[in-house]
């Protein structure tokens, strides 16, 4: 690949690609492309941009889309990071392309992009997202409480008790987690990271009174003993989630019964 | 063709459709189509927090927090509808708590609040901490916890159904919702839901700007379906300008950051918000805040190499501080920008935020086909709707509030019509306009790409009607929009095929978005006056006697198919507050 260099390199040597005196940059897209209406082969297909690093891989996907090739196909809504939609393999590893930006995945060489692992693919980086949010479903994701008389007011609850939980709360059921998970990759009826993330939030909650309904769900052949303990999914993580911590504290509540 | 036969439709799955759906579902069979899975609406970006008077941290109350919305929206509010937002707000937040949101906690174990623009103490003594928040994600946590709700309450999702027309039938004189026409984004295929009753939840319409806080999915749909169905859209004129989006990419960063003590400066440091605000300063109502900052942009005052940006300043915050209530917004600034929030100011800009107008609802979320008239079985809440309770402009932390209240009230209004009545008839050949419009967009030929008309339509946007109007620029913006319009008609679409066709919904999208955007120009060269989110130059007063009433704007087609649009206006309902100087 025959892309110009920019002069300053910082201390850690990796130089920023670029025109002295241009933000921008030639560089390669290399997309899966699927679309079962024309042939039942996925092939890759690559697209040159001139575009300034600084952007986001979704900009550089809008530029393919608007300018040159209207037929491909992602999801995409909030673009920075909060809606989830845009979960996808970049440079084989599971980011979403709205918070991925372009000079932080070494455009030098061909930046690959493809759909998430595990999931069927509908049409180019889309992919069935249902077996995802079933799993989820599955895990009873809401506040369940045994109280016969609701309060008048809210309940109490202290900073304490509600930090216990915040990390998992960050979850935006985007499924970069889920699909970077080689266990998930092998059994699709694995609940998968997301699912247990979700279940972790309402089990470690002091208002809910289901964390034992859950936990038995997540005892099943299908749930948290398989993880592997891989880190994939705290990795892929695009709100910093510790994802794999999380799993761990519901096994270890499995154990314990204590929670 | 399929047909689908439910009582309740709701169309959208954001924090009101969601609201709407936990209510509906439990009255009536409900169906909730939605053109994204629900966890991906925009009412997950909302970060700052939900305005209730719960005065757990300090004295508060909802009649103080009506006059602050009333004032806030530069008294254009129908002052009914404000109060109600006010005193139901309490059991909102409460509601939600119930449900599972995971709230800020007091050291007493109670919901938090903090200080947000224009919620002030004993009518505008000083700020007030009446937002109800969890860190700078609040509405992503209202999002997931309506969501989790609908799951727990078995509500029926069609995810991914584009919905584009809106079925009145006229039944002995009145004209009657009997349904809706979708398409499903999976396979091409359309599907007719009849329903009872409808409620229009779909958000706003802000991709016709260009510098915007709004997802690229915006684009006004449940507005241009009715519109063009011959129903009015009231207010459109009034859109709220954010002052603190991301410099040149329009990420919001909450203005909760400068209720946690962030401070707006100019090129030379200057705290200058002191100067067009006294009390409020940093916290003065929005519209306030976004023409401040574009005066000190104007006058040279403005940040960087071109002057056009200003900063948010965080530096003298606690890291501890910035981590535990805005750990998203620093995040954002890091990812983005490169930028540290603890040692660094923030580059921002005023970004295009909120539509205040929408399809005009009475308090019930009954539609209006006038300005009295209801149209039997139609509904709408949140953005989409006006009710007015943001008036001119709104407040911060009152749009969570009021896709919850009359979210809420939408679905059990609906709901319980729908036990009443019977389904209206469909018309003959129900998809006709719908079937027709998408086979045309998938055979043409012409010339035209979507993405260059819509380039060109946010550009004229941004450049002519945002925080700044004249009649010169409103009138370049209406002729502007009048050629896009007509380049319209010769766009196509590169993907011809049926599934996951996003070129083709892109170029739907965008006709929506050029019907908005027009009566949007159309409804600000009628009001010659200056008021909350409209600011014109040329009129720079508030003018009461002519112009303290609603917009109208309905789509008229004369014999000869000539497309225009008709102005009426419609009385503001006043209460107790008289008008008085907007001070803060």
């Amino acid at each position: 690949m025959a892309t110009p260099t920019l002069d300053k390199a910082d201390a850690a040597g990796t130089a920023e690609p670029g025109f002295a005196d241009s933000p921008y940059i030639t560089a390669t897209f290399r997309i899966r492309r699927f679309n079962p209406e024309n042939s039942a082969e996925a092939v890759w297909e690559d697209f040159q941009l001139e575009i300034d690093p600084k952007e986001r891989v979704l900009d550089a996907l809008h530029k393919i889309k608007w300018d040159l090739d209207g037929t491909l196909t992602f999801r995409r809504s909030c673009a920075h990071g909060i809606c989830g939609s845009d979960a996808m393999r970049i440079n084989g590893k599971n980011r979403l392309a709205c918070k991925t930006l372009i000079k932080d995945i070494n455009p030098a060489k061909p930046i690959t992009v493809e759909p998430i692992k595990g999931l069927t693919v509908l049409k180019d980086l889309v992919v069935d997202m249902e077996p995802f949010f079933q799993a989820y479903r599955d895990v009873m994701p809401f506040l369940v409480t045994k109280e016969t008389n609701e309060p008048t007011r809210e309940r109490l609850q202290s900073a304490e008790d509600r930090e216990r939980f915040d990390d998992t709360t960050k979850c935006i059921l985007c499924a970069a987690c889920t699909s970077s998970c080689p266990v998930f990759w092998n059994d699709g009826q694995y609940f998968g990271p997301a699912a247990i993330v979700n279940a972790h939030r309402f089990i470690f909650d002091s208002r809910d009174d289901a964390g034992e309904q859950r936990l038995e769900i997540l005892n099943d052949k299908d749930g948290v003993w398989r993880c592997r303990t891989t880190f994939n999914c705290t990795d892929a993580c695009p709100r910093g989630i510790e994802v794999t911590k999380a799993i761990q504290e519901v096994k270890r509540a499995l154990i314990t019964r204590r929670f | 063709m399929k047909i689908h036969k439910y009582d309740t439709v709701i169309v959208g799955a954001g924090g009101a459709g969601m609201r709407a759906a936990i209510e509906s579902t439990k009255r009536s069979r409900t169906a909730v189509l939605t053109k994204l899975y629900p966890t991906r609406s925009h009412t997950g970006a909302a970060q700052g927090g939900m305005a209730a008077a719960l005065a757990n941290v300090e004295e508060d109350n909802w009649e103080w927090h009506t006059f602050d919305t009333i004032k806030g929206g530069d008294y254009l509010v129908d002052q009914d509808a404000a109060e109600i937002l006010a005193k139901e707000a309490i059991d909102a937040v409460l509601d939600l708590e119930k449900m599972g949101l995971p709230f800020n906690r007091t050291p007493d174990g109670t919901i938090d609040q903090r200080r947000f623009g224009g919620h002030s103490r004993n009518h505008g003594e000083a700020p007030v901490r009446r937002s109800c928040y969890a860190a700078d994600r609040t509405g992503h946590m209202i999002l997931q916890t309506l969501y989790q709700n609908c799951v727990k309450e078995g509500v029926e999702f069609f995810n991914e159904f584009y919905v584009l027309d809106q079925l009145l039938v006229e039944v002995d004189g009145v004209k009657k919702s009997a349904g809706v026409v979708a398409y499903e984004l999976a396979t091409g295929e359309i599907h007719v839901f009849q329903a009872k009753a409808v409620i229009y939840a779909s958000g706003g319409t802000g991709k016709f700007f260009k510098v915007t806080s709004n997802a690229h999915t915006l684009t006004g749909d449940g507005q241009a379906a009715v519109y063009r169905r011959g129903l009015p859209l009231e207010d459109m004129e009034f859109f709220q300008f954010h002052p603190t989006g991301i410099w040149r990419m329009g990420i919001l960063l909450t203005e909760g950051a400068r209720g946690e003590g962030g401070i707006l400066r100019n090129k030379d440091g200057e705290r200058f918000m002191e100067k067009y605000a006294p009390v409020m300063k940093d916290l003065a109502s929005r519209d306030v805040v976004s023409r401040s900052i574009y005066t000190e942009i104007r006058e040279g005052r403005g940040c960087g190499p071109e002057g056009d940006h200003v900063y948010l300043d965080l530096t003298h915050l606690p890291p501890e501080q910035l981590d535990a209530k805005l750990p998203d917004i620093t995040e954002f600034a890091r990812t983005y920008l490169g930028i540290e929030p603890y040692t660094d100011p923030i580059p921002i800009q005023p970004t295009a935020h909120y539509a205040m107008g929408g399809i005009p609802t009475n308090v019930e979320g009954e539609v209006l086909a006038d300005n009295t008239t209801v149209v039997p079985g139609l509904y709408a809440a949140g953005e989409v709707a006006c009710v007015s309770v943001h008036g001119a402009n709104r407040l911060g932390t009152n749009s969570l509030l009021d896709i919850n209240v009359f979210g809420k009230r939408a679905g059990i209004a609906a709901a319980e019509y729908s036990a009443t009545v019977g389904h209206v008839e469909l018309p003959e050949d129900p998809a006709s306009l719908v079937v027709g419009q998408i086979e045309r967009l998938r055979a043409a030929t012409g010339n035209e790409r979507v993405a260059d008309i819509r380039r060109e339509l946010q550009e004229c946007m941004d450049a002519n009607v945002m925080v700044f109007r004249t009649e010169q620029t409103i009138k370049t913006a209406v002729e502007k929009i009048a050629e896009l319009r007509e380049r319209y008609l010769n766009v196509s679409v590169q993907d011809k095929g049926k599934r996951f066709n996003t070129d083709l919904l892109e170029a739907v999208e965008l006709g929506n978005l050029l019907d908005l955007a027009e009566v949007m120009a159309v409804s600000a060269l009628a009001r010659k006056e200056s008021r909350g989110g409209h600011y014109r130059e040329d009129y720079p007063n508030r003018d009461d006697v002519n112009f303290m009433r609603h917009t109208m704007a309905y789509r008229e087609v004369g014999d000869d198919g000539t497309e225009s649009i008709r102005l009426d206006y419609k009385p503001v309902v006043q209460t107790r507050y008289q008008p008085m100087e907007r001070k803060y």
